[in-house]
């Protein structure tokens, strides 16, 4: 991820060890996936009560953007910075492949750089991503235009209620998702459609900050 | 547990040593061994870490060449790559763990496989994995396959790094006794790679990582040893494995050695505590003193004995500068991980180990290190078999239907279901996953370098004739490097055989170290570490003779490779070689005609090279855009794995003898290269100009698989053949396909 984001900003962004209970002023703060403790507890689980959450969750309040990928979207379920929770993948194996992802909403700095509707393509590499919110849950998701994006065409690899692959909170700075756009950044992945993703929350970022 | 366990000759012998090796230890003690010191010489003396078997042999094998940095005899293997990096990487097997315990015997080798990488100072970029089961019908084999691709997934995922590669075969020769063989390979400088060797006396010895239990006590005794029935009760010497301790102590150990704190580093492996120590001390030629009041433990009231031979994981041993000792000591606390001063190194070349105040053991560090026995064991030359005309083979009644069940078969079928549990995209650096022929990861921080990495060995080509199939491994490993467009640097081996106290078993060991030895020397691939595991037995019966090869290959530019599903309409399609007429030990004598016989292919190491340099020549000049070699199944099935992975069919038209020789026969040294029509003239004018044997047989069109009149197949129905077999036999619920 600090790859990606090195590559497409041009900038390397400031790593925050786990133990920081401030953060530097900033405009994205990425929560990466991998693993974090094992996820011997439960996937995220641990993370969420890493002393730098406390601060996450500030900034989350006040606004600034927030992007969890894989362990980083367990993480804020596990916080409950995003409603919902992502249990063992239905298959209950570890899934490693390409999916086709749906933009369900493009009305967001993160996926301004898509089109709503638009069917993009994928990596996915998870064990817990088998997203599930109780009935009421769902629907005001649904209704709030919450889900950033959805398996298309069949490619659902874990059980995901309403194929949703990614939302947004209430507020719309927060998105979580399982996927891993920044592996599929370069020419060299074989395509770049998660390129757009950073590239439009980027353009967004900088025209407010102008 | 208490001290005053008697050490008697029977003792000795339920710790694997012989009666002579068991005089020698206590005339190198110079006294009965305590009950402690008797477990310090066997976890010393056994098979899997002393290679008293094999090292007569392994002495042979070629491990020197123009870019070799290091060779066998540290954790892993050195290669440069240019521009002051180094590529590190070794295989290692965990087999007998594994049967027993299939998650952690393969998690835990896959940790144990990626320490020894980053021991030695570089970042793990690629794993592989290539594992061997038994029949599928047999009652163990799903439980294993299940828990053991689990096992890798689960370790190397959490770990993160990219799995790229590997393989997967199934016989019955393997229902007793699984293999499971793991790679890795990571990159570093070439002036910050670390050995174990420590220098210098009165220096602190630390011990690092995880806390040392009761797990695995006596496990490398166990490797060295035949199952037999009471196979189960032998599961409280397997480990367990914690990935994410291993993820700590990899970045605690990269940035402890950029401090410049460390002299020597150990991995503690097999034989944990035992044998990191004594190598360290054996090596730098300096004694060792550990007193295990300080070593961090998990369990109360262990016995010296139990700490010394533990196997619990992610555990390091250094050998630091004093005045640096704070710094590290910082940098693991930082990472949560144990940190304790356990000892000192000494002038008196002596192990010795306090307990509680009282010393423990008492031995002479160079003869547990240096003077471990080496056997000649006695073997004979393997028979040979008569050459089979492809005559004496019945020809298929129908080519299609033939050709459907060998995609479809045990040891055809795609391995979509194992590769998707393993994480190919983590690091960002992959660019040729599993499925083609070899995996290709970039180098990180360089504009267009990338490296490739292949496994393989023919078991059942080893075992019709050892020395063939030695050099086969080398070769076919050698040819999936080249049809990425990669130039192979050098390999690891990891030699699986039965008991080697049968002189068969040895003689079919020592024929294939002869022909792998031939075919690295011919093909330029120094083998520069690897791994013995020998008593693959259950019950008296061996398992095929099973020598894995893990190659590397460089690539200066990623920009020029070539892909096993890069071809393009109309592009046309040549055969590297000639026309195939060897069918024994075929694909096609197993799954159609129901029988395993004759002899394996021969492999022409002169004919592999020559063809292998114009190949990749070929890649390299951009010219050639897919290839693929030609391996298990032959010709058709090469070309059914072509039309698969482009989604493209084929329009074969071409002349032969005999069509089932042609289409199905394993002979070696082949290729098949898919040229843009623009080019296809001046391929064949320089193939010809370099002497090397080609057929021009058909172009890229449609969608169906046409070879003369005896195949036509929609590239849908080939497709469906070859991804259905792995799941239904793992009754996989059919969720989501594959996007594609």
């Amino acid at each position: 991820m600090i790859a990606a984001l090195t590559k497409i900003s041009g900038n390397a962004p400031t790593r925050i060890w786990h133990t920081e209970t401030n953060l530097p002023g900033c405009d994205l703060i990425v929560i990466p996936g991998g693993f974090s403790h094992g996820d011997y507890l439960r996937s995220g689980a641990i993370a969420a009560r890493a002393p730098v959450m406390q601060a996450v969750r500030q900034a989350a309040s006040k606004g600034t953007r927030i992007l969890g990928v894989c362990n980083g979207f367990q993480t804020l379920t596990e916080s409950a910075l995003l409603p919902g929770a992502l249990m063992r993948n239905a298959g209950l194996t570890f899934v490693c492949k390409e999916v086709k992802l749906e933009i369900a909403n493009a009305d967001n700095p993160f996926t301004a750089g898509y089109k709503k509707g638009e069917v993009i393509r994928c990596p996915v590499a998870h064990h817990d991503g088998n997203y599930f919110a109780d009935p009421k849950t769902l629907k005001s998701l649904e209704d709030n235009d919450q889900v950033a994006f959805r398996y298309a065409e069949g490619t659902n690899p874990n059980g995901s209620l309403n194929d949703i692959a990614g939302i947004f909170n209430k507020a719309g700075n927060v998105l979580g998702m399982m996927p891993h756009p920044e592996n599929l950044v370069e020419p060299e992945h074989s395509g770049t459609d998660g390129r757009r993703l950073f590239e439009g929350a980027m353009n967004l970022l900088s025209k407010e900050a102008a | 547990m208490t001290k005053t366990i008697e050490v008697t000759p029977q003792l000795a012998a339920d710790h694997g040593l012989s009666e002579d090796e068991y005089s020698r230890i206590v005339e190198l003690t110079g006294r009965t061994p305590t009950f402690t010191e008797l477990g310090i010489w066997s976890a010393m003396w056994n098979e899997h870490c002393s290679y008293k078997s094999s090292k007569k042999w392994l002495k042979t094998l070629p491990t020197e060449g123009p870019r070799v940095v290091h060779g066998p005899g540290e954790n892993a293997g050195v290669v440069d790559i240019g521009d002051d990096d180094v590529v590190v990487f070794k295989m290692e097997s965990h087999n007998h763990p594994s049967f027993i315990e299939p998650y952690q015997g393969a998690a835990t080798g896959v940790g144990g496989i990626l320490r020894d990488v980053f021991t030695m100072g570089a970042r793990p970029i690629a794993s592989m994995n290539a594992l061997r089961f038994g029949e599928p019908g047999h009652s163990k084999t799903r439980h294993l396959v299940s828990g053991v691709v689990a096992g890798v997934g689960g370790y190397g995922n959490s770990f993160g790094v990219p799995c790229v590669g590997g393989e997967v075969n199934f016989h019955p020769r393997y229902n007793g006794n699984i293999l499971v063989n793991a790679f890795a390979a990571g990159i570093a400088k070439k002036d910050g790679i670390y050995i174990s060797k420590a220098e210098g006396i009165g220096l602190p010895v630390v011990y690092l990582g995880a806390k040392t239990g009761r797990d695995g006590v006596g496990g490398a005794t166990m490797a060295s040893a035949e199952f037999d029935d009471s196979i189960d009760e032998k599961r409280p010497t397997v480990q367990v494995g914690d990935p994410f301790t291993e993820k700590c102590l990899l970045e605690a150990c990269l940035e402890l050695m950029a401090s410049g704190a460390v002299i020597a580093i150990q991995d503690m492996g097999a034989a944990g505590l035992t044998c990191s120590a004594v190598e360290m001390g054996a090596r730098g030629d300096l004694g060792i003193l550990l007193d295990l009041d300080k070593v961090p433990v998990r369990e109360e009231n262990m016995s010296p004995y139990e700490m010394m031979l533990s196997e619990s994981q992610e555990r390091m041993l250094m050998v630091l500068r004093p005045e640096k000792e704070d710094e590290a000591k910082a940098i693991f606390v930082k990472w949560d991980l144990d940190f304790a001063i356990v000892g000192e190194t000494t002038n008196d070349l002596r192990f010795r180990i306090l307990h509680r105040g009282e010393e423990v053991a008492d031995l002479p560090i160079k003869e547990l290190g240096d003077e471990a026995p080496e056997y000649d064991r006695p073997w004979v030359e393997p028979g040979s078999h008569s050459d089979m005309e492809p005559h004496l083979f019945a020809p298929p009644h129908d080519y299609n239907a033939a050709l459907i069940k060998m995609l479809g078969s045990p040891d055809l079928s795609s391995r979509r279901w194992v590769w998707e549990q393993y994480d190919t995209w983590i690091q960002g650096n992959s660019l040729q996953l599993p499925g083609g022929d070899a995996g290709v990861v970039r180098v990180d921080g360089h504009p267009c370098k990338a490296l490739a990495f292949s496994s393989d060995v023919t078991p059942r080509y080893v075992e019709a004739d050892p020395y063939e199939g030695g050099k086969q491994a080398v070769a076919e490993c050698y040819r999936n490097l080249i049809s990425v467009g990669a130039e192979p640097l050098a390999a690891t081996d990891n030699l699986n055989f039965g008991n080697p106290e049968k002189p068969e078993i040895m003689g079919t060991f020592v024929a294939s170290i002869r022909g792998i030895g031939e075919a690295c020397s011919a093909l330029k691939m120094p083998i520069v570490s690897g791994n013995v595991s020998l008593y693959n037995e259950t019950n008296g019966e061996a398992i095929l003779p099973t020598p894995t090869i893990g190659g590397v290959g460089l690539i200066e530019d990623h920009a020029k490779t070539a892909r096993i599903g890069a071809a393009d309409e109309g592009d046309v399609l040549f055969l590297v070689g000639t026309e195939a007429t060897h069918l024994a030990q075929s694909i096609y004598q197993r799954e159609i005609l129901g029988e395993e016989a004759g002899p394996g292919p021969k492999v022409d190491l002169l004919m592999e090279k020559a063809r292998g340099d114009f190949v990749l020549a070929a890649i390299k000049s951009e010219y050639a855009s897919a290839c693929h070699d030609i391996s298990d199944g032959g010709l058709a099935i090469a070309l059914a794995e072509m039309c698969m992975a482009s989604g493209l069919g084929m329009k074969i038209e071409f002349e032969y003898t005999y069509p089932h020789a042609a289409l199905f026969g394993e002979d070696q040294a082949r290729y098949i290269v898919a040229v843009d029509e623009e080019w296809a003239n001046m391929f064949a004018a320089n193939s010809e100009g370099s002497g090397v044997s080609f057929l021009r047989i058909g172009q890229v069109a449609g969608n169906r698989l046409i070879i003369n009149d005896l195949v036509d197949i929609s590239v849908d129905d080939m497709k469906q053949a070859h991804e259905a077999w792995f799941p239904e036999f793992m009754g996989t619920p059919a969720l989501a396909q594959a996007a594609e």
